[in-house]
Formats: C-alpha cells, sequence, structure tokens
C-alpha cells in the first residue's frame, strides 16, 4: 500500500543578510536540509526535536506557507509542490494544520463560529442556510456546547481556544492534520483532554496526523512512528516501541535521558549534553552532532564523512556510524 | 525540624479588575527550610507565580495588594512590613529570584557581565574591577564556556540556556539565603533544561541555600524537590513529602495531574485527565473549590469548604474532606 | 427668530448633551471607552460636532430663514445681533445663523466625502502594497511617494483655477483624490506587520484567497490606526475646503461655505465684525473638535495593554 504522504529531499534554505561590514558570500540559514519520510494513512508520524531543528518548518514548506527550496512531496499520488494556485487552494481541503498558540492562531475580532465556518466558505462546502448547523455539529465534535458560537476567543480558556482550532481545521473533513505543537502552550490536565480528542478524532475521521512537538512523553502516546530530527536533519526514525525501548542514536538516547519523569523513585541516568545546538548559518562538517556526542567511540571519521540514515530492522533507521553499538 | 528560613503564613494577594476582586492568592502558607527545596506546583489560574512575587513584595500595587493579616517572615522580620530600603537591601542579595524567560529578563542594553557585576557594586560594594572579575568567575562556575569572553556579550547574542545560567549567576553574587525559581527551565529546551537543573542542585549543594521552585512540571518535581506543595484555586490544596505525594496522593486535584502527565515509562493510550476547566479567580466555587470537577464530591464537597487536613503520612496535609471520610473515595 | 427656530435650536442643544451623555453611560462600561472619555476635550468635542452634525442635516427645519432670502435688503444688511437675528445678518442681508446652519451642510459635507474617499483609495492601495509586497509594494509605494512630494494646496490651487466655477462635487473628488497618500503609508504599515500574525497565516492555510484575507483579517485588525487617521483628515479636510472658498476659489456663490462667509465679511471687519467672526469661530470649533476627537479616538483604540 502506498503511503498517503511522501516527502522525499525537503529542504528549506534561508538567504541570510551578510553584515555590512563583511563582504563575502551570502550566508544561508540551512533550516530543513534534506529531509524524508512517508506516512501511511490513518497512522501518526511525531517529528521531534528541540529548538531550531527545523520540524516546524517542515510543516510550513508541506503546507506550502512557506515555499520549499527542493525536495518533493507526494500526497496520495499528487505532486504537491508542482500544483498551481487554484488546484493547491482545492488541495488544502485535503490537509489542515493545527498550530501551536491557540490564542494567536485564531483572529480576535472574528467570533468562535465564524471562525468554524469560514473554511465552509471559502471551499463553498455549506449553504449560508446550512452554516450555523455546520458549526453546531463541529463544535460538538471537539466537545464544545452550541452556545460558544456567538463567542470571542478572549473569552475563551488556552484549551477551548485551542479546540475551536481543531474544529476549524475539521470543517473541510481534511484526511491529513499536520498538528504544530498542539498541546505544547497548554496546561497538563487540559493537554491530557486535547490528546484525547486528537486520538478519538483520528479514529473517527481515519485521520491521518504528522505530529510535530519536542515533548517526548507526549509523543510517546500519540505516535505510531518517530523521526528525530537535529540540526534540520533527520538522525534516527522508528516504529514507537523501537525508538523508546532501543534507541540507536546518541542524541534520541540524550534525548530521551533528558526527559524528567513524574516519578521520584526511578532511576536516573542523564546523560548531559554539553554546548548548544549548533547555527542553522554554519553547521559541523561531517556528523552534525558529532562535537556535541558523547558517544564512547566517536571518533575523527565523524568529522569528516556525514553519516546516511542506515536501516537497522524492523523499520527503524539511524544516522550514525556506530549505530551497531549504541551507548 | 530545623527552623524554616522563610515562612508564609495566611497570605493572601488580591487584585482589583473591571469583573471583580480576583482573589489569587487566598490564604497560603507555607515553610521553606534552610537547604531544601520545596516545589510549588499547579497549572495556570493557580496563584503560583503571584505567590513568589508577593514575597518579594513585586506584585504591581494599584491592581493587586497584598492584605494585612499576611505573613511572611525571613530572618526573624515580616517582609511586608519592610520599608523600601530594608526590602531593597534583602532582594538580590539574601533572597533572589530566577524567572521564566532568560532573554526577557536581562536588560538588552548591558553586557551580561555588567549586569553580573551591578549585582556585586549594588549588594556588596565593590570596586568595578572587583566586581568585573567576580561575574566572569561566576560566569565560569555557572559552565559558562569563555566566560571571560562571553562576559562582555549582550543577551540577544547568547541562547536561551546561557541567559538562564547569566541569571543564575547574578542571583547567586551574594550568596542568598533562598533563591526563588520561577518556572526557570519552562522556556528552555529538554536538553538544556537537564543542564541548568543540574546546575541548579550542584550550586545549592554547594551553598547550602534553600530552593523554592515554581513548576507546572511533575517530572522536575520529581526529580528535584524535597517537599511540595500543590495549588489550586489561589489555595495550597495537598502539601507533602516528594516520595508521599507521588505514592500516594491525597487530593483528587493531584491524583488527577498525574494521571493526566503522559509517560515514558507508563501505557500508552487515553490519559485519564481531569474534566472541567479552572474556574475564574473573581469566582471561585463555593465550598471546595475544586468539587465541580471532582469524581468523589458529595454534598459536604459542595457547601463548606474543607481546611488543611492531616493524612496518615507525617508532613502530609490536603484540603480534601477524603481525609477524614477515606471511605467516601470512589474506587478508581 | 421665530419660535420654531428657537425651539429647533433648544432642541438641537439638548439631542447634542443627551446623546452624548447617553453614548458615555454606554462606553463606560469598556475599557476603550473610558480611555476615550478620559480625555477632558472628547465629551466636548462630541457634542460640537453632534450638534453642528445635526443643525446641518436638519437644516430646512432649524434654519429661521431661508439663506438665500433677502427680505429688506437695505434696512438690514450688516444688522448687529439681536433677538430677530442672533448671530446678526451678513452683507447680503441674510440672517448669519441660517447661512450657518446651511453652510454647515456644504462644509461638512465635503468633510466628510473627501475623507470617504480619500480614505478608500488610501486603504485599498496601502492594503494591496502590505499584503502583497514585491514589486507591487515597490511601485505602488513610488506612486505614493510622488504624491507626497507635491504640496496638495498647490495642486488643488492649480486645478481650482482651470477649472472655471467648480462644482461641490467636483471640489469633493479633487480634494479627496489627493489626500490618501499618508493612509495609505499607515495601512501599508499595518498590513506588513500583520500578515506575519498567526491568524492570517492560519486562514492562508484554510485556503483563502488574499482579497479575503485583507478584507476580512488584516482591515478590521488595522482598524484603529485607520478610524484616528479619518477622524484627523475631515479636520484637515475642512480647513482646505474653507481655505478655498476664503479665496473664491472653492464653493461658488450662491451655496454657502463657512470659508465662503468669512471671506464675504472681510469688507466690513470694523463695522460688523460678527459677519466673519461667527463663521470664523465655528470652523476653528469644528476643526479643533475633529481633532480632539482623533486624538482621544488614538488613545482608545490604542491596542497597547494598559500599564498596570
Amino acid at each position: 500500500m502506498s503511503a498517503l504522504v511522501r516527502v522525499e529531499g525537503l529542504v528549506k534554505h534561508y538567504p541570510a543578510r551578510r553584515g555590512w561590514l563583511t563582504p563575502g558570500r551570502a550566508e544561508v540559514v540551512r533550516a530543513v536540509d534534506g529531509v524524508s519520510f512517508d506516512i501511511a494513512a490513518g497512522r501518526t508520524l511525531a517529528l521531534v526535536g528541540e529548538t531550531g531543528c527545523g520540524k516546524t518548518t517542515v510543516g510550513r514548506t508541506l503546507l506550502r506557507l512557506v515555499e520549499p527550496t527542493a525536495g518533493r512531496f507526494t500526497f496520495d499520488g499528487v505532486d504537491v509542490f508542482g500544483l498551481g494556485r487554484e488546484p493547491m487552494r482545492a488541495l488544502r481541503r485535503r490537509m489542515q494544520v493545527i498550530f501551536q498558540d491557540p490564542s494567536g492562531s485564531l483572529n480576535p475580532r472574528m467570533t468562535v463560529g465564524d471562525a468554524i465556518a469560514e473554511p465552509l466558505i471559502i471551499h463553498r462546502l455549506a449553504t449560508r442556510a446550512e452554516r450555523p448547523a455546520r458549526v453546531a455539529e463541529l463544535l460538538a465534535e471537539v466537545g464544545l456546547d452550541a452556545s460558544f458560537a456567538p463567542r470571542y476567543p478572549h473569552e475563551l480558556s488556552g484549551g477551548q481556544r485551542q479546540r475551536v482550532g481543531i474544529a476549524r481545521a475539521l470543517s473541510v473533513r481534511p484526511e491529513l492534520l499536520i498538528c504544530d505543537e498542539p498541546v505544547t502552550a497548554l496546561d497538563v490536565s487540559v493537554q491530557a483532554q486535547v490528546l484525547n480528542l486528537l486520538r478519538d478524532l483520528q479514529q473517527a475521521h481515519r485521520l491521518t496526523y504528522l505530529f510535530i512537538a519536542h515533548d517526548l512523553a507526549v509523543v510517546r502516546n500519540v505516535a505510531d512512528d518517530v523521526a528525530v530530527m537535529y540540526a534540520g536533519q533527520i538522525v534516527e526514525r522508528a516504529p514507537v516501541d523501537r525508538l523508546y525501548g532501543a534507541p540507536r542514536h546518541p542524541y534520541t538516547r540524550a534525548l530521551l535521558s533528558a526527559v524528567p519523569v513524574p516519578d521520584p523513585g526511578a532511576a536516573r541516568n542523564r546523560i548531559v549534553l554539553s554546548g548548544d545546538v549548533p547555527s542553522p548559518l554554519s553547521p559541523p562538517a561531517g556528523c552534525r552532532f558529532h562535537p556535541r556526542c558523547p558517544h564512547p567511540l566517536k571518533s575523527e571519521r565523524c568529522a569528516r564523512e556525514v553519516p546516511e540514515l542506515r536501516d537497522f530492522g524492523g523499520g527503524q533507521q539511524a544516522a550514525c556510524h556506530f549505530g551497531e553499538q549504541p551507548m | 525540624m530545623t527552623a524554616p528560613v522563610l515562612a508564609v503564613r495566611d497570605l493572601k494577594t488580591y487584585f482589583v479588575t473591571p469583573a471583580g476582586t480576583a482573589r489569587a492568592v487566598d490564604g497560603v502558607s507555607w515553610d521553606l527550610h534552610p537547604g531544601e527545596t520545596l516545589a510549588v506546583v499547579g497549572e495556570s489560574g493557580c496563584g503560583k507565580t503571584v505567590t513568589s512575587l508577593s514575597v518579594l513584595r513585586l506584585v504591581p500595587e494599584p491592581p493587586g495588594h497584598v492584605l494585612p493579616g499576611s505573613l511572611i517572615e525571613f530572618e526573624g522580620r515580616n517582609l511586608l512590613t519592610l520599608s523600601a530600603p530594608e526590602l531593597r537591601a534583602i532582594r538580590g542579595n539574601r533572597i533572589a529570584m530566577v524567572f521564566q524567560e532568560p532573554t526577557a529578563a536581562l536588560n538588552p542594553v548591558f553586557t551580561v557581565g555588567e549586569q553580573i557585576a551591578e549585582v556585586a557594586r549594588v549588594h556588596l560594594g565593590v570596586s568595578r574591577r572587583a566586581a568585573r572579575a567576580l561575574a566572569v568567575d561566576l560566569l565560569n562556575q555557572v559552565g559558562v564556556p569563555d566566560a571571560a569572553r562571553r562576559a562582555g556579550e549582550y543577551p540577544h547574542q547568547l541562547s536561551g540556556g546561557t541567559c538562564q545560567r547569566v541569571m543564575i549567576a547574578m542571583a547567586l553574587v551574594c550568596h542568598p539565603q533562598v533563591l526563588i525559581a520561577d518556572e526557570p527551565t519552562t522556556a528552555l529546551d529538554v536538553t538544556v533544561q537537564a543542564q541548568i537543573l543540574e546546575l541548579l542542585a550542584r550550586k545549592q549543594a554547594e551553598l547550602g541555600m534553600a530552593v523554592l521552585l515554581i513548576t507546572h512540571d511533575l517530572g522536575i518535581v520529581a526529580g528535584t524537590a524535597d517537599r511540595v506543595v500543590v495549588m489550586y484555586a489561589g489555595q495550597v490544596v495537598e502539601t507533602a513529602a516528594t516520595g508521599d505525594l507521588f505514592a500516594h496522593p491525597l487530593h483528587p486535584y493531584t491524583a488527577g495531574l498525574l494521571a493526566s502527565v503522559p509517560r515514558l515509562d507508563g501505557a500508552r493510550g487515553r490519559l485519564r485527565g481531569i474534566p472541567g476547566a479552572v474556574p475564574p479567580a473573581t469566582a471561585w466555587p463555593v465550598g471546595c473549590r475544586f468539587h465541580p470537577r471532582c469524581p468523589h464530591a458529595w454534598d459536604k464537597c459542595r457547601t463548606e469548604e474543607p481546611p488543611l487536613l492531616d493524612g496518615p503520612a507525617p508532613g502530609q496535609s490536603a484540603r480534601c474532606w477524603l481525609v477524614s471520610e477515606p471511605e467516601r473515595r470512589k474506587p478508581a | 427668530m421665530s419660535p420654531r427656530a428657537t425651539v429647533a435650536l433648544l432642541a438641537l442643544l439638548a439631542a447634542a448633551g443627551t446623546a452624548v451623555a447617553w453614548a458615555r453611560r454606554r462606553a463606560l462600561a469598556t475599557r476603550a471607552g473610558r480611555r476615550f472619555f478620559g480625555h477632558p476635550a472628547a465629551a466636548w468635542a462630541l457634542r460640537v460636532l453632534v450638534f453642528f452634525s445635526l443643525a446641518a442635516a436638519l437644516a430646512p427645519l432649524v434654519a429661521p430663514y431661508d439663506p438665500g432670502a433677502q427680505p429688506a435688503i437695505v434696512t438690514l444688511q450688516n444688522a448687529a445681533p439681536s433677538w430677530a437675528h442672533p448671530l446678526g445678518t451678513d452683507v447680503y442681508s441674510a440672517d448669519v445663523w441660517s447661512r450657518l446652519v446651511y453652510g454647515g451642510r456644504v462644509s461638512l459635507g465635503v468633510g466628510l466625502l473627501a475623507t470617504a474617499i480619500a480614505l478608500s483609495v488610501g486603504v485599498g492601495v496601502g492594503a494591496t502594497a502590505g499584503y502583497a509586497r514585491g514589486w507591487t509594494d515597490a511601485l505602488l509605494m513610488r506612486l505614493v511617494d510622488v504624491g507626497l512630494a507635491v504640496p496638495r494646496i498647490f495642486v488643488l490651487l492649480f486645478v481650482v483655477t482651470f477649472w472655471d466655477r467648480i462644482s461641490v462635487g467636483a471640489l469633493v473628488l479633487v480634494i479627496g483624490l489627493t489626500g490618501w497618500f499618508t493612509t495609505s503609508r499607515l495601512v501599508r504599515a499595518e498590513a506588513l506587520s500583520l500578515r506575519e500574525r498567526p491568524f492570517v497565516e492560519a486562514a492562508r492555510a484554510l485556503g483563502a484567497s488574499p482579497a479575503r484575507i485583507v478584507w476580512r483579517h488584516l482591515l478590521p485588525a488595522a482598524a484603529a490606526p485607520i478610524i484616528v487617521s479619518a477622524a484627523l483628515s475631515v479636520g484637515n479636510v475642512m480647513l482646505l475646503e474653507s481655505g478655498l472658498s476664503f479665496l473664491g476659489f472653492g464653493v461658488q456663490p450662491p451655496t454657502p461655505s463657512w470659508g465662503a462667509m468669512v471671506a464675504d465679511g472681510q469688507g466690513q471687519l470694523a463695522t460688523a465684525p460678527w459677519t466673519s467672526f461667527f463663521p470664523g469661530l465655528t470652523i476653528a470649533l469644528v476643526v479643533m473638535s475633529w481633532n480632539a476627537l482623533g486624538d482621544a479616538l488614538r488613545d482608545a483604540l490604542d491596542p497597547r495593554p494598559e500599564v498596570s
């Protein structure tokens, strides 16, 4: 069965302005530098990484909110990056997005009802008479009462706003939903409610999710497959149980060990990385993680040779020269 | 049990808003003992940040005010009744604070070295040169590589993690007795968070400081705190030693929070969560403030507000009628 | 003055007072309203504007005399204020108050209509340039640069000099079309910053067309500076019109206009000062009120959160 989503060699470079005192080549911010993955219909792929790894940029390029520098995105056989304006608008019905900031992504001057109805108007999915009923239906699906329709975003809590955002995205009955850090800005108890809601909706509508996040515990709860990003590239990709049970890449291991566990008795073997995430203007040569890598077998090969994503069986791939001997 | 270095008794901080009086902190009491880490845990709107700001009287006075009858005792004096100069002598000196957004809390037009040196000059009265040397030394101690060069850089040139280290350096200049850390790692990546927490633990052990850690992350609490205070709707709803809190939480809100957190080592699948939402601070529910969302609530909960009742474990208490009537607890 | 006119005048004063009082009561419930009425001049500005707007709108009912009527040419010429003529009569032997009321139709009308035209063009150009960016933006802004470089009064004088006996409508058009440049810059700046906001990005992700995004999302968010700009512009346009009419180039007689009335009274400033004074005072009062309104609106609609 061919995947619903197929991304190949996605690249996004931003031109960085040269300082006027430093002439020379124009610098390039390598936000995304060669990312490939597949998502089968009905599954959830989580894209995980820390600030600056490029995961949010991946989401935005797939939606063509920013145009990619290179790469190919095939959605149900359609080459998305090659579409013209009108076909692209039509395609937007099939892929939608939920943003991280629930208050920012809703127009503060539009009522909840208007915000949810907007996609219905844009894509002509309901007549004027039908809209209120449809909006009430969608509100109910996300667990909100129809009385929310005339309210404004500032009257709602963070969790409620996020539900409105979800209702808005669902109004066009998409097949793919890109969730860009949907629960990061929410309190823990609200986060649980929204995660449960996303799970229920996926089952009810057979949705496919690209779930972008940095919280590994959340990702473990929602994902079927996980791809770990670092400095614009995918360093490890595996089904969720394999990634959490037997990570191969040193960065994945460090990331997992750094997640605080809500259990005072749990053993804490924290791998504390030194230094900071590399600048996307000048990533290290060879393996981008090598300056911070705590792997005991790290050698000058890591500084010289870029590791490719290699297969380790069971659908797990990692980009490390020493993946066979994890730390 | 040694005497607490910081004792808060019946703290009430209210805000006057167009929608009425918001009782953000409504009778909060806790003790912070020397050398211990006390975590104050809660979600948005519970009052934990306002509590920490009230300690140092940083709450903006026109809309907010601390009610008389509140007591914040430090070194034998009530911080709420000190004069402005006396309070300034304590802030940054005996009690220091680290904030959530490191890049925003630092002054963008001064180098980080200058900002650390300023603390030294103001409180320790050292010369400019000595202060500068002290700043570089502190940057070294908090793990900033190439400290001498870094001291001459501006906040916008540094990463979030480095800025937070700078803030911690500023807080530690005078070897404070109490460090208040308000969500110090929330804005940071998880690997950087680990570094910062490790730094704080190391410094605490070195200096024998007491740390008041305000956070919403139960994972951090489990890893760093000795005792925990859980806040909800402006009140303390549970106090316990960390081990006791996680092993047998008394208050249904605490239990709900623990059930909401997805875990690396737990089962995958639906999270239990807590139904409903936090009520507005201008209209706390009558009776137990948590009763509208509580699976165990009965009539008494809706009419009578429970006091903090002592539980079976020493030092553990919860604001819940289930403590005195445990048979009412419904099975999970 | 006839009893009808007296009653009408008193009714106008009462209406202005109560309308503002009612608006104030409702506005004090909102934060913006409180900021607006916090301005000491705001309430008075509103009263003045409501009074003159109502007077102009209901001119036939309010004015005691027909402004064109010249009942007793000799005896009533330049008569001092009296009970029959509360503001006196002018050189045409017409009642000053009546001419003022009818003149308000022209002056206020030109002010509002020309501003409406300027606003429409300015908002359209600014929003398009700010949202589209790139070549469209560059081209439009060069046009605006040219427009801003040429002094407005010069252009207006040029046009009216060559246009013999310009009609009021044409005057409105010309004033409007020479006054949109600053607004377009303002709206462009707003559009540039707003287009990066998350909710605009969300609208693009939903598939909204650029036109829809500009109309439904950008402009309502940019409403505040546009409204303020509009209020200030009306005052400005009224001054322009008064100036042109004063010079004889604007509104042509017999249509009354406050500026023309000031000009008419020039000849008898020493003997009958009220003929220029009252229209002049009216112009000053109304323009100042528009400016005060603009200032108060700017504070009221300022999106910056209150300093707590």
